[in-house]
């Protein structure tokens, strides 16, 4: 198995193998791999990778799937852009 | 800041079936949907349903979406947002939604989520190779633009999904050669399995993708037969032409809005993955903010139907406007829901359900 032809995080380009190499340097959490190689933070904000990255951690932990947190959830779900803010009225689109 | 009485996010069966009994209690709905069309993932179900017949069942699925949106559409206290995503939810049931790039704030006395679900993604290799698809958008394409993936495609799970659109591919001129399903036994309803035998193509239970094969374009797939444990079994890989893969390995709840404001979620693999904890009236930790359909816990369209008149109707009781008919309503949408998940197929969902009340008890 060629892990650097599996993608996980298909936002950042993110492979198997770079997950499996900040998992063995003691990266477990989802946080940690978040911030370290930008998963879940593209456009589709670990809709996809969530819960892939969540079974990795979890197989390599020896732990149940649902023991392993995933990431915290912040506004906003898609990019926006920052003139929609400034210019954001209270009028009905 | 506008205010509205009431906002549904989701237009899907679950949040037009909501949007129904709150405007038939009397309520003011303010329905948001991200697509330019109401519906949600009915207008892509060209199959018909099964079920009984307060189910809509042997209607098509685009038939359905639009019978529920002739139900409420042209009600003088109905507003519809289309193309617009909710991309925040507060506690203070504050909404932020952007529409074309128009940034704007709602805040609602009660809030109804019905997100409903995104599929799942299966890790193999060149999992990004141009030709592998997702069952969902598979389905949009073909079923809503018309647009035909692949000629010769191999269908990766066996669940009702991976049945219907593979049968939905032979409809639409394509072969389906092989489905793969990494379980022991087929995941969906064999009515629909036997009927895709018939038709030539092969179910390998206890079977998996390894590796999407070609430069430019999927030109054939790597399968393996897993052991007991969902273990490769030596010498067992195979090589299937194709020019397209669908990956239908389950979907999840888009519990993200209501993981946003801190509602009491759980991982709940029988619902299919995390779900807000919901009470019986389909209110989440948070009174004024309700949640049905899939996005708290994957069931079928008929399902997040009868979740959605129910959530509707507790909705509006919590507005102080309860349906004059509403406790006859419930019964009957209670029951409904309870034949559902009678048969063999909703064990499953019972499941779920008993870990979510263990989960609310251990909470309180």
């Amino acid at each position: 198995m060629n892990k650097n032809d599996i993608i996980i995080c298909r936002c950042e380009d993110v492979t198997l193998q770079q997950i499996h190499d900040y998992l063995d340097q003691g990266h477990t959490n989802f946080e940690d791999l978040k911030r370290l190689l930008r998963v879940g933070m593209g456009p589709c904000q670990a809709n996809t990778c969530g819960h892939l990255i969540q079974k990795e951690i979890a197989n390599y932990l020896n732990i149940k799937v649902e023991d392993v947190p995933v990431h915290k959830v912040r506004p906003m779900i898609l990019g926006v852009p920052l003139r929609s803010i400034a210019e954001g009225n209270d009028e009905e689109c | 800041m506008i205010k509205k009485e009431c906002i549904i996010v989701g237009g899907g069966p679950a949040g037009l079936c909501a949007a129904a009994m709150a405007l038939a209690s009397g309520c003011e709905v303010l329905l948001i949907d991200r697509s330019p069309k109401l519906g949600g993932q009915l207008m892509k179900q060209t199959h018909k349903f099964f079920g009984s017949k307060n189910q809509y069942a042997k209607w098509r699925g685009f038939d359905i979406a639009e019978k529920l949106v002739s139900d409420i559409i042209g009600h003088p206290k109905l507003t519809v947002l289309l193309n617009s995503t909710v991309v925040g939810l507060y506690r203070d049931q504050v909404i932020t939604v952007l529409c074309d790039e128009k940034y704007s704030r709602y805040q609602a006395d009660a809030l109804l989520i019905a997100t409903g679900a995104s599929e799942k993604f299966l890790a193999f290799e060149n999992n990004d190779l141009p030709g592998v698809y997702g069952a969902g958008a598979i389905q949009t394409l073909m079923n809503m633009y018309g647009v035909l993936p692949g000629k010769n495609v191999v269908m990766v799970g066996s669940g009702n999904i991976g049945l219907i659109v593979s049968y939905q591919l032979i409809q639409a001129g394509a072969f389906v050669s092989t489905i793969v399903e990494a379980a022991k036994i087929i995941g969906g309803y064999k009515v629909h399995a036997s009927k895709l035998v018939r038709l030539g193509t092969k179910i390998l239970p206890s079977t998996t993708i390894k590796r999407a094969i070609g430069t430019d374009h999927v030109e054939a797939v790597e399968i393996i037969s897993l052991d007991e444990n969902y273990k490769e079994v030596a010498g067992s890989s195979r090589i299937i032409p194709c020019d397209a893969v669908c990956v239908s390995v389950g979907l999840s709840p888009m519990h993200h809005l209501l993981s946003m404001i801190g509602a009491s979620t759980k991982y709940i693999p029988e619902l299919g993955g995390f779900v807000p904890l919901v009470n019986d009236r389909f209110q989440t930790s948070l009174p004024a903010i309700f949640a049905v359909g899939d996005c708290v816990g994957i069931e079928e369209a008929s399902a997040a139907m009868m979740e959605g008149y129910l959530g509707g109707l507790y909705l509006s009781e919590y507005l102080s406007k309860s349906h004059p008919d509403h406790a006859k309503l419930v019964s009957q949408y209670e029951k409904e829901l309870f034949l559902l998940r009678d048969g063999p197929f909703g064990q499953k969902t019972k499941a779920g359900l008993k870990k979510m009340e263990d989960a609310k008890k251990n909470a309180e």
